[in-house]
């Protein structure tokens, strides 16, 4: 099921005066297996959405729901078990750590799981065969490109197979050709069933998505909602 | 991948940090064992001399009245003779709690004998027990068996005896078995005979003027053997002949109390290296701490890597530690005294102690740095969501 209710949220940050609003008072639900692009201007508040919807940051007020579970009724632990079951992130900036090889990057959601060693390495291949990166498995990081570093972001997102899917500007460091491979990706992983949400500044990518949430000044303003084009690439197309 | 390959690869990606920690660890340990190992050392070596200055305990019959002797001047005063121990109580001193701590038991029996028409203050010994009790003795020509004495220095001197001299003793005549090398002590005045023939030629069967005891003084305590003594043989006086032995021990008690406080001001500065270095490590790693929060790691976890590191890192530092403070114990008692440095041993506790300080200091001055890395709002060290 896993389906994504978000309930009158609010963020604020600081105090009086200098108080500001993120996120004002938005509410909105994604379906299990749906793709959601969310769009909006530098500082409309996309980011601080999308790390609410990790688990990464509690609204001022509102609730937000995966199922049955009040995801910030959880005390700060088990949040973090939910991020390691429901959640996969493909942070901006790829976000690998720079001592451990492509491999054991795409290993890392899965050291506190109880599996053996063996399985866990089993896990770890078959999302990098996915994302076709098997070949630089024992490379570290600074040894990939930056195409590469994203696909091993996308198979630490997806090792463990977790439900939903949130990507931060999963291209904003990526070329044309490397942009297209990504979103490729992110919309087969799609297919099979991920709930995947996306921020995004390019519109090129977004209509990858079946629906586009644009925010600005913190507020969700009308969906769009899309058809996903049945035999054209969108970044092909679009440029 | 486990959280224990996260942490050594921290380590090795880190190895300036690592080794600074390191080193802090070891200089905190191997000076802790450096110092407790040379005290020890000393013990012994200060031990093992004074057991071969011989008897450290004296039994002495029980008076009430004060002697008046002074620079080895008799004026008068408490007889020897006034009063004797009994010997047959003598075995109970072999049965106290320290039993095993006694290296030997002299009974003596003294008194003035008549030679070559001479007073002489005659001792009645077990020979056996002398060779533990006093070491230091020389004898030139053989030690006496049976009916055979031998004279002090001065003793034989006065009488003009030599060895294998027969001379008459208060009328028994026997044989000069070896004369004794000048001791400097009263010893030379004397002449020596096995026990069972003083008592026979003094008429004292069945009683000892004095007993010396020699205690192996390592870990033994003195004071309270004395009392166990003094239980069993009410009739006597038990006392320790411990002033030199109080003033060495003294001596290094003020070299032990002030060695625990450098090493205590050592262990201190290396675990505040640690601290510094991992509280640093931590900020450093800000960025990565909330990947793995944001990736489901619990506090727990990310504590634990971090106490990985030090525990690591302190089993390291206290086995290198313990090595470096040993051999440097060694080597630094090697160049004081051979003597000293054959005292040197290996001791298991100490090994065991150094380690686990290691791995105290190590895990408790790396408590707060790993709180604070649990702490971490991984949305703030993240930074991007």
């Amino acid at each position: 099921m896993n389906q994504i209710v978000v309930e009158n949220i609010v963020k604020t940050y600081g105090t009086g005066d200098s108080q500001f609003t993120a996120v004002a008072d938005m509410s909105f639900q994604v379906a299990p297996g749906e793709f959601v692009g969310v769009m909006g201007e530098s500082g409309a508040g996309k980011s601080t959405l999308l790390s609410i919807l990790g688990a990464l940051n509690a609204p001022t007020s509102g609730r937000y729901r995966v199922d049955d579970i009040d995801v910030y009724g959880l005390s700060r632990e088990k949040q973090a078990d939910f991020r390691r079951e429901f959640l996969g992130f493909v942070f901006q900036n790829f976000q690998l750590v720079p001592y451990l090889t492509v491999l054991e990057n795409v290993m890392l959601p899965l050291t506190t799981c109880s599996l053996k060693r063996r399985e866990k390495k089993e896990m770890a291949t078959r999302a990098l065969e996915t994302v076709g990166l098997m070949e630089k498995a024992g490379h570290l990081p600074t040894a990939i490109s930056g195409g590469e570093k994203e696909r091993t972001a996308v198979a630490r997102a997806i090792v463990n197979e977790p439900p939903i899917i949130l990507a931060d500007e999963p291209t904003g460091n990526l070329d044309t050709r490397n942009t297209g491979e990504i979103m490729t990706l992110l919309r087969d992983l799609n297919k099979k069933g991920a709930t995947i949400i996306m921020v995004t500044h390019s519109r090129a990518c977004a209509r990858y998505a079946d629906r586009i949430m644009t925010i600005a000044d913190g507020r969700l303003l009308p969906a769009i909602n899309r058809v996903k084009p049945a035999h054209q690439d969108p970044v092909k197309r679009v440029g | 991948m486990t959280l224990k390959d996260i942490a050594i690869k921290n380590l090795m990606r880190r190895k300036g940090k690592a080794f600074f920690v390191l080193a802090g660890l070891v200089i905190g340990v191997a000076t802790v064992v450096g110092i407790i190992s040379f005290i020890e050392a000393m013990t012994r070596d200060i031990n093992h001399k004074l057991e071969k200055f011989g008897a450290n305990i004296l039994i002495v019959p029980e008076t009430k009245n004060l002697p008046l002797v002074y620079g080895g001047m008799n004026l008068g005063g408490v007889s020897f003779e006034a009063r004797e121990i009994d010997q047959s109580g003598l075995s109970e001193i072999r049965t106290i709690k320290n039993a095993a701590n006694i290296a030997a038991v002299g009974p003596v029996v003294l008194g003035t004998v008549v030679i070559e028409g001479k007073k002489v203050l005659m001792a009645g010994i077990d020979f056996d027990a002398t060779h533990v009790l006093k070491p230091w003795w020389e004898i030139k020509g053989a030690a006496p068996s049976g009916s055979e004495v031998i004279a002090g220095a001065d003793a034989a001197e006065t009488l003009n005896l030599s060895v294998n001299q027969i001379i008459s003793v208060n009328g028994e005549l026997l044989r000069v078995a070896g004369i004794l090398a000048s001791t400097g002590s009263q010893d030379d005045h004397l002449v020596f005979t096995a026990l069972p023939v003083a008592q026979n030629l003094l008429n004292k069967k069945g009683v000892v003027s004095m007993v010396e005891v020699a205690a192996l003084c390592n870990a033994c305590p003195i004071d309270e053997m004395v009392n166990q003594i003094s239980g069993k043989l009410p009739g006597a006086r038990t006392m320790a002949i411990q002033q030199v032995v109080k003033g060495r021990m003294e001596t290094l008690g003020q070299f032990t109390r002030f060695s625990y406080l450098i090493s205590g001001i050592v262990v201190v500065i290396g675990g505040m290296i640690v601290l510094v270095t991992f509280m640093g490590s931590v900020r450093e790693r800000t960025r990565e701490i909330g990947i793995f929060r944001a990736i489901g790691f619990r506090k727990k976890h990310v504590m634990g890597m971090t106490f990985m590191e030090a525990g690591i890192l302190s089993v390291l530092g206290g086995i290198i530690g313990y090595g470096l403070g040993f051999g440097a114990t060694w080597i630094g008692a090697g160049v004081l005294s051979e003597g000293l440095s054959k005292m040197v041993a290996f001791d298991l506790t100490l090994a065991v102690g150094a380690l686990s300080l290691a791995v105290i200091v190590g895990l408790a001055a790396s408590a707060y740095p790993a709180f604070m890395a649990a702490q971490m709002d991984p949305n703030q060290a993240l930074q991007t969501l």
